[in-house]
């Protein structure tokens, strides 16, 4: 079994992630997409390790990566929902009441 | 082969999508470009032979993430196109970083080779189901609760960061009823036959 060719499509899916987080430097939302589209590049990393190995480990940890995926991305839109009721807004470039 | 084959459409098709949920202007298209990504995904996942993955990754991400998604999107009010000002400034910069990151990925994977000896195989007669779960609920049976509790977290913090109080919500006052004694609240009257009550 060849594991590089699903090595490639994740380091291209990767890549498209942090693409699309410089793209979209602005938008929280599509922010939080490309971050899941990092996870789900690492998901098929560990996934078509575990199919090469035969240990089914590698799919188990990718359930831990999609609990916590789903958690973040809950947890984020309702920052998000939270911050445009309060500023009108989801420009990141506003999000500097901190002075951060 | 057939099964190479079916690979190469379906990465094809999750890397097109992909692209598309980080360059399309209307984020409500960029939402069902990522259901289209986990779905591809998906696909390839049943070819590795991770059925109950695949399984999961539907239910979960395009039944609940990208729908989650899909209703922040809809009900915020946002200006799209303004947040989309400026982004030309940071492509040239984000496509170098993003090459970089493609090339060392791309040079690690075709540096790998495969270890020598006899890998360990789990048995091979069991579905792929059980297997996860005769590990899930042995040897990880401590993260697995751990990650109950992320979840549990993540449930609550989600209501506590969204829950509005109106001022206009009729809510039950507990301290008010307990409050309340008998006396203040019960009158006996002696109704006299034919003519009504009054109020004392």
């Amino acid at each position: 079994m060849n594991v590089t060719k699903y090595l490639i499509l994740s380091a291209i899916l990767f890549t498209i992630g942090v693409f699309g987080i410089f793209l979209n430097r602005k938008n929280v939302i599509i922010i939080l997409m490309s971050i899941e589209l990092i996870l789900l590049s690492v998901n098929i990393n560990f996934v078509s390790f575990s199919h090469h190995f035969g240990d089914v480990t590698g799919q188990i940890f990718t359930f831990f990566v999609l609990a916590v995926a789903a958690a973040e991305a809950a947890i984020g839109l309702a920052i998000l929902v939270t911050f445009f009721r309060n500023r009108s807004t989801i420009d990141v470039e506003e999000i500097d009441t901190l002075k951060g | 082969m057939v099964a190479d084959f079916i690979f190469y459409i379906f990465a094809i098709v999750t890397v097109v999508a992909a692209l598309g949920v980080v360059t399309v202007r209307n984020p409500v298209h960029s939402v069902m470009l990522l259901v289209l990504t986990f779905f591809t995904t998906a696909a390839i996942f049943v070819l590795l032979g991770a059925e109950f993955l695949a399984a999961i990754l539907v239910m979960v991400y395009m039944g609940a993430v990208a729908i989650l998604f899909l209703f922040v999107v809809m009900m915020l009010d946002v200006d799209f196109i303004a947040l989309r000002r400026g982004a030309v400034k940071h492509l040239p910069f984000g496509i170098v970083v993003g090459l970089l990151i493609l090339l060392e990925l791309v040079i690690v994977s075709l540096g790998y080779h495969e270890p020598s000896g006899e890998v360990i195989g789990i048995v091979a007669n069991v579905s792929n189901t059980m297997a996860i779960g005769q590990e899930m609920y042995t040897r990880f049976i401590y993260p697995f609760e751990l990650a109950s509790l992320i979840l549990l977290v993540a449930i609550i913090g989600a209501i506590v960061l969204t829950l509005q109080e109106r001022s206009t919500a009729k809510r039950q006052s507990i301290e008010g009823q307990l409050a309340r004694r008998r006396e203040e609240t019960v009158t006996l009257i002696k109704v006299a036959t034919g003519e009504g009550a009054t109020k004392p």
